[in-house]
């Protein structure tokens, strides 16, 4: 396989997969309790409500943890080692699964400032994924 | 007199190997009548069936009907892990209730044999599936990075997790990776998922193993020495790495303290120490997560010392690094506890051991569970 796997996006995940579409990433936020929180879901893991809206992010964050993969039984994968899985801290709050690209894997440190890209799987689903950022956080 | 009135009388194992001609529901058979025969129990004794395996969509029942077993109590909870370990403490609130009087608890799989035939933790989350973590390791370095980076823990602190593995293992003839290491070693064994390399990682074996639970006052009545169930505590905070809340603080709080509660006992009061080590930053975590240091002092305990003749001995089987681990380890903290409370364990026997604590990671940190045994209440 030469195309990264899809992720599932039925459901709430739709709006976040098709974020991208306008190099914006959105996160769900509820509108009862008013935080935003990541990953997507019917219903508000704070406090229940259903009551959720969509709030565009700058896509600035820094590297909250990260590992380095070295090898993957995928062939996707497997033709990219090493390369780097993150999670995010988004300067908005929540933390998101990415991969940090476009950099040395080697150069990868947890408070990095990065920025976020989309690659477009087709379909309708523009994965996120990070950069070192220019210019800070944000 | 315990509170519980609950008792494990019965440890085995099974087919502790790398080839086996057995299949999951033979070991974990096996493992469960050799129990049996250890506590001085028959299999018409049980109506109470607790099971795990990764083979099976309903483990309990697959045990049962092999067993010619109709139980009163069944129980196949999934925590991964932490399941059986979590049974111990289903089984006893079953056994307390009425609901049954003799349970076993078994768990096997044959992955080593079945290498590429099983597929497990296939339930990905969507939002980790284009990004390749690497099952299960990555989730695991993505704590341990995390770990070093807030507590300064070092690579060289984690590697001696791995180092003092094979020091108990040298002294357990059970023990399928005796042969000792030093930290060197591991700091040369290939990267995997950064920071861990291939020596942080567990085994992979085959193997399974059973114990048998009843009430304190038939416990009496057989001929080994009964280990108590103290106290008990189950968690989870998260399935997936992508979930998890604080990468470097785990549900095991909650779950050792409300087994420390229930047992009127603490980290000070015990004689032996059973952590989940599917990877070296496990031990380290669940030291500190249960209260055996601060947060963050994990890494100094293990250097200062946990190995054999140590004033905290953990992990005294060889654990998932050096002793076995066939998918799930938490049958054989449960085992070895038994092992050392009763003075079993010959050369790696901790002297005068009578206060032991059990303590499961399942999943990524996610599944907890706690079981805190004695064996002279
Ligand atoms: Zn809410």
């Amino acid at each position: 396989m030469t195309t990264r796997p899809a992720p599932d996006s039925r459901g709430p995940g739709r709006a976040y997969w098709r974020s991208g579409a306008d190099g914006v990433l959105r996160l769900p936020r509820c509108t009862a309790c008013g935080r935003l929180f990541w990953y997507p879901r019917t219903h508000c893991p704070h406090c229940g409500s259903d009551a959720i809206d969509w709030v565009a992010t700058g896509g600035r964050g820094r590297i909250y943890t990260f590992t380095v993969v070295r090898q993957s039984p995928e062939p996707f994968f497997a033709a990219r080692v090493p390369y780097v899985v993150a999670m995010v801290e988004l300067a908005e709050g929540p933390r998101v699964m990415a991969n940090v690209v476009d950099c040395d894997v080697e150069s990868v440190r947890i408070g990095m400032p990065v920025s976020v890209l989309f690659e477009d799987l087709g379909e309708d689903i523009y994965v996120p994924l990070f950069r070192p950022a220019v210019g800070g956080a944000g | 007199m315990t509170r519980t009135e609950v008792a494990i009388v019965g440890a085995a194992e099974a087919e502790v190997n790398w080839t086996t001609q057995l299949s999951a529901v033979d070991v974990m058979a096996v493992a469960t009548h050799r129990a049996l025969a250890d506590a001085g129990l028959r299999v018409t004794d049980v109506d109470g069936v607790f099971a795990i395996s990764p083979y099976f969509w309903m483990p309990s029942l697959t045990l049962a009907e092999y067993l010619g077993v109709q139980p009163r109590v069944s129980d196949s909870t999934n925590m991964g892990g932490a399941s059986v370990v979590a049974h111990v403490g289903h089984a006893m609130r079953a056994i307390q209730a009425g609901a049954c009087e003799v349970a076993v608890i078994a768990y096997a799989s044959t992955q080593r044999s079945d290498t590429g035939r099983l597929v497990t933790g296939s339930d990905t989350l969507p939002y980790e599936r284009p990004y390749g973590p690497l099952f299960p390791i990555s989730s695991y370095a993505l704590v341990a990075q995390r770990h070093m980076y807030e507590h300064g823990t070092t690579r060289g602190q984690l590697a001696q997790v791995a180092v003092t593995a094979r020091k108990w293992a040298s002294l357990n003839p059970s023990a399928l990776k005796p042969e000792p290491i030093t930290v060197n070693d591991v700091l040369a064994s290939p990267l995997v998922s950064d920071p861990l390399r291939r020596l942080d990682c567990c085994l992979v074996s085959n193997g399974g193993g059973a114990v048998v639970v009843t009430t304190a006052d038939r416990a009496r009545r057989l001929p080994k020495t009964p280990v108590h169930v103290l106290g008990t505590g189950e968690s989870h905070s998260h399935r997936h790495i992508a979930a998890m809340r604080d990468f470097t603080t785990t549900a095991a709080v909650a779950c050792g303290a409300a087994a420390w509660e229930m047992a009127g006992r603490g980290p000070c009061d015990m004689d032996v120490v059973q952590i989940y080590d599917a990877f070296t930053i496990n031990t380290i975590i669940g030291l500190e997560d249960l209260g055996f240091c601060p947060k963050g002092d994990g890494g100094r305990l293990i250097e200062a010392g946990t190995g054999p003749g140590s004033k905290l001995p953990v992990n005294t089987s060889g654990g998932g690094l050096a002793y076995c681990h066939p998918g799930m380890f938490g049958i054989f903290l449960l085992v070895e506890t038994v092992r050392q409370l009763r003075g079993e364990c010959g050369a790696r026997q901790v002297p005068a051991a009578r206060h032991g604590v059990a303590h499961a990671f399942g999943g990524v940190f996610s599944g907890h569970a706690t079981v805190v045994l004695g064996s002279d209440a």
